[in-house]
């Protein structure tokens, strides 16, 4: 019997070993799929980045539901996959029900904290990244207004436009920063056409430059600055594509970062908390070909001085979600 | 306030009431047919995403208009399968509709341009651009007047003129010709036209396909007008507003083209929080704003102000013989 203990004992020791030796990491993508052209995109270059540099290979699903994500997360982490990277906030609820079941595997959430031994959660200092983008706006404007517009009106979003808010007024004390929200329900993440309109009554208010952080309402914020002839700025990904010459920068959070870090780190990931912020190149703005016309020498050396000030810690920028208030900007 | 800003909202207020309109109109024309139809939102959705696609692959906008305005007939002609031929329940298909299209959209976005359930931007001429009507730069110096045809009446995309030429058009379809007198005979009492020797099946699917016509031209010009691509849920609740309009202008044309105005001003209003701070001297929330129009409609139909009947054959599957 005890023979038979440990002849069991080993094999599965054996198993075990055979397992993690193999293990290979697996990336599950959110809703928006990983062709978004923005965040999940983001993720999954940072996947195809490891792979390359690694030689490695790794595991995905793109979700058709949510109904499917506790179902994906258990299917990878029975399959043996470590790490196991969950790019969306709304992995938090399946993966705080999941993660103690599998105690030997190390989970990766984006954008949300999950508070479990197994799991770092990764969240960026947008803030930080606004910030910057709001001294270029007030570098660009002619007017010496400039504005945003937000989706939801939720303090995720309020802290996008307290940065930028903070930014422009660093610049110049006397800049007047016009914050919109689109909404108060998610549809405030889908509708163009109102950005459009906020974006025109903006422009009638005196903004020359327009930062949107709102989702698919940013693309009729950028479309409409385009066609209006001001300068606009993107978010998440790089967006200076989608009209160039028009987008003055977008505000990056380097999710491909996140994911290629977690995946380097394979089963030794470190857990708990992972702040993403301009120190560590978490969050910054884009720079390529297509802005490079409109962005001067002069913006680009007060804007890289500041992050690297950011970087030292001699710079800090308020975090309206850690007291709900914002010294720049009335909400 | 000054007058340019109040012009300003008004352009606004024009470009936000455009789809209202078509879509309102689009309603009126099928419950006056005694077909109710809540799938509006739904047919705006898929001609806003069909009309954008096509533009975006044939580079013509008006091959993408014809797309869109055929995606909505197809949904209008399933609506009319539904509720006129098997006489299912109109408000049930009306749901399943908007589901169908919410859904279908976005994934046929993304598996054939793999932008996360976007289409590409459209630029030139796979787009509606602004036309100037004539001598508007001449009369911009005239006072008064002349701010007005620049700002407000010129520089609109033709599917703008379109909406506001099909109000007196309806009106005319509706209360001068034979099709409209039976088209809303059917609406009121299908036993007799029936009688008449009027076919009942043929009007309400005629009358259903040209709300499909008129769902088209709204969801096109949300997608190549106002926008110049599609996005997931980019109608956002206006086919609802519109039947609140249409409920709200009592099942009339013109009184739609004015309930369409006012809910558009109202959501103009609701971008110029700074505005009505200046004339009211108080702040008002955006919120109520966005309210406002189902507000309306609650009281017109709890007979607070006149009274909002609606066709008295509305919802009712024709059955010849029991």
């Amino acid at each position: 019997m005890t023979l038979m203990q440990k002849f069991l004992g080993a094999s599965a020791a054996l198993a075990l070993t055979a397992g993690t030796a193999a293990a290979e990491p697996a990336i599950l993508f959110d809703l928006g799929g990983k062709f978004d052209k923005s965040f999940n995109e983001s993720a999954f270059n940072g996947a195809e980045r490891w792979a390359q540099e690694t030689g490695g290979s790794y595991a995905e699903v793109e979700i058709q539901s949510d109904a499917q994500r506790e179902q994906a997360i258990r299917r990878f982490a029975e399959s043996g996959a470590n790490p196991i990277v969950m790019a969306g906030f709304s992995w938090a609820t399946p993966l705080a029900e999941v993660a103690a079941d599998y105690p030997d595997t190390k989970f990766a959430i984006i954008d949300m904290v999950v508070d479990a031994p197994n799991v770092r959660s990764v969240v960026f200092n947008e803030h930080e990244g606004s910030y910057l983008v709001g001294m270029m706006a007030a570098m660009a404007s002619e007017t010496g207004t400039v504005s945003f517009v937000g989706g939801m009106d939720i303090p995720l979003i309020r802290k996008f436009a307290c940065g930028y808010a903070q930014g422009v007024k660093a610049v110049n004390p006397d800049a007047t920063v016009i914050a919109n929200m689109t909404g108060t329900t998610p549809a405030a993440w889908n509708d163009p056409v109102k950005g459009s309109e906020l974006t025109l009554a903006q422009i009638s208010q005196g903004s020359d430059v327009v930062f949107a952080a709102a989702g698919g309402t940013g693309v009729g914020v950028l479309q409409t600055a385009a066609d209006e002839d001001i300068l606009s700025i993107g978010v998440d990904a790089n967006q200076n594509y989608l009209h160039p010459g028009e987008v003055l920068t977008s505000m990056l959070k380097r999710v491909d970062n996140a994911v290629y870090e977690a995946m380097l780190a394979g089963e030794n990931l470190e857990t708990g908390f992972n702040v993403m912020s301009v120190a560590n190149r978490g969050v910054g703005f884009a720079m390529d070909a297509n802005n490079e016309p409109i962005v001067s020498y002069d913006m680009l050396a007060a804007t890289y001085a500041a992050a690297a000030d950011m970087a030292e810690g001699t710079l800090t920028v308020h975090d309206y979600t850690s007291d709900e208030s914002c010294p720049a900007l009335d909400f | 306030m000054d007058f340019a800003t109040l012009l300003q909202m008004l352009d606004a207020t024009l470009r936000l009431a455009t789809p209202l309109l078509l879509a309102c109109l689009a309603g009126l024309f099928s419950e006056r047919a005694g077909i109710f139809d809540i799938g509006l939102e739904g047919k705006m959705l898929a001609a806003a995403f069909l009309s954008a696609a096509i533009a975006a692959v044939s580079g013509s906008v008006w091959l993408g208009l014809l797309a869109g305005i055929g995606a909505s007939m197809i949904l209008s002609a399933v609506h009319g399968l539904a509720s006129i031929t098997f006489r299912g329940n109109q408000l049930i298909s009306g749901v399943a509709i908007n589901f169908l299209a919410a859904g279908l959209t976005v994934v046929i976005a993304q598996s054939w341009f793999r932008q996360g359930g976007r289409t590409p931007q459209l630029a030139g001429d796979a787009r509606f651009n602004p036309i100037e009507l004539p001598f508007a730069d001449d009369l911009q110096d005239v006072p008064f007047i002349g701010p007005i045809y620049y700002e407000l009446i010129s520089g609109h995309t033709i599917l703008v003129y379109v909406a506001l030429l099909m109000v007196p058009l309806t009106w005319w379809v509706l209360y001068r010709t034979r099709f409209g007198l039976r088209l809303r005979a059917v609406g009121e009492n299908p036993a007799a036209v029936d009688t008449a020797g009027v076919s009942v099946i043929w009007l309400r699917f005629a009358a259903v396909g040209i709300c499909g016509i008129l769902c088209g031209l709204a969801g096109a010009y949300l997608a190549t007008a106002l926008q110049a691509s599609f996005v997931k849920d980019m109608s956002a609740g206006r086919g609802f507003i519109a039947l609140a309009a249409l409920i709200f202008a009592k099942w009339r044309p013109w009184y739609a083209l004015y309930a369409c105005l006012l809910f558009g001003f109202l959501q103009a209003m609701s971008l110029r929080a700074d505005v009505i701070e200046g004339v009211l001297g108080f702040q008002v929330n955006g919120q109520l704003l966005d309210v406002l129009p189902y507000i309306l409609t609650v009281v017109i139909l709890a007979g607070f102000v006149g009274k909002a009947i609606p066709p008295r054959a509305g919802g009712e599957p024709y059955v010849k013989e029991r």
